[in-house]
């Protein structure tokens, strides 16, 4: 049942995909699209990409308001670096903190990390377990709890409805 | 329209700009990866949803939000495993630094081994 049903979501990304690519404007293009994404999906059985997205209500509209918080961290994170390459003084304080996930997937926590990497002043350097390692460029605090509560937990509480 | 777009791709440009400018100014390979990843995302992004809207005609929008996902996705990974590598082979961080939790952890467990 769970192959069964990542399949269906990767049918269902892939011909986004190719929908998108090719502008269809031919039944044929769309045929010939979904033999080939069959034939993928055969040889790419193994590959759970989405096996721990849930498909709930709840989720969906999790997704949506997770792309929006992203998006906000992003040029949030532009003009932070704007503004810190820009002033004279070079205002850094950086370092490397540890922080720790409570997420469980996979596929979430590849998603928190790369989060992670595109929001304001943090890298993620290492993963091991459920520890993150972060360079920071303006460190705060190096407790753990605490970098993991600035960090971590606005990305969390969406990516744990999405992939829990 | 066309110049709704041009002034998003110059916006996109200055973003780009301030990321290059970062590589030169920031002190260790470490902040100068943060520069270059977040200011060249947003300034690609910018640069190509510019050309999206001051082209409309060209229908190009779906092909360049695929471009745009694909950067989303790939540069976050390209700059993590950047500065992994940096850290294992045992690049240094600027004196400035205040911690470096990962390479206490590290050294903790080679004690243990030894």
């Amino acid at each position: 049942m769970k192959i069964f049903k990542q399949g269906i979501l990767l049918l269902l990304f892939l011909l986004l995909f190719w929908v998108l690519l090719t502008s269809i404007d031919s039944q044929e293009l769309i045929a010939g699209g979904v033999i080939v994404i069959l034939l993928t999906l055969v040889f790419s059985r193994k590959a759970a990409v989405f096996g721990d997205f849930q498909i709930t209500f709840k989720s969906l509209i999790y997704s949506i308001a997770y792309i929006f918080v992203f998006l906000a961290a992003l040029v949030r994170s532009n003009l932070d670096v704007a503004f810190r390459v820009l002033s004279p003084k070079l205002p850094i304080n950086p370092g490397i903190v540890k922080v720790k996930t409570s997420l469980n997937s996979k596929t979430g926590r590849l998603v928190l990390a790369n989060s992670i990497t595109l929001t304001p002043g943090t890298l993620t350097v290492e993963t091991k377990g459920d520890h993150f390692y972060i360079h920071w460029i303006d460190v705060s605090t190096q407790d753990v709890d605490l970098a993991s509560q600035e960090i971590v937990s606005k990305f969390e509480k969406y990516l744990e409805v999405m992939f829990g | 329209m066309a110049v709704f777009g041009g002034i998003i791709t110059f916006v996109g440009s200055i973003f780009l700009l301030l990321g290059a400018l970062g590589i030169v100014r920031m002190p260790d390979v470490y902040n100068r990866m943060q520069a270059g990843t977040k200011a060249t995302t947003l300034g690609i992004l910018l640069f190509l949803a510019g050309i999206a809207i001051g082209h409309i005609e060209c229908m190009c929008i779906f092909r360049i939000l695929i471009l745009i996902l694909f950067i989303i996705f790939t540069n976050p990974i390209s700059s993590h495993a950047l500065a992994r590598a940096a850290h294992h082979i045992g690049i240094p961080l600027t004196d400035k630094s205040v911690t470096d939790a990962l390479a206490e952890d590290e050294s903790e467990k080679e004690e243990a081994i030894s």
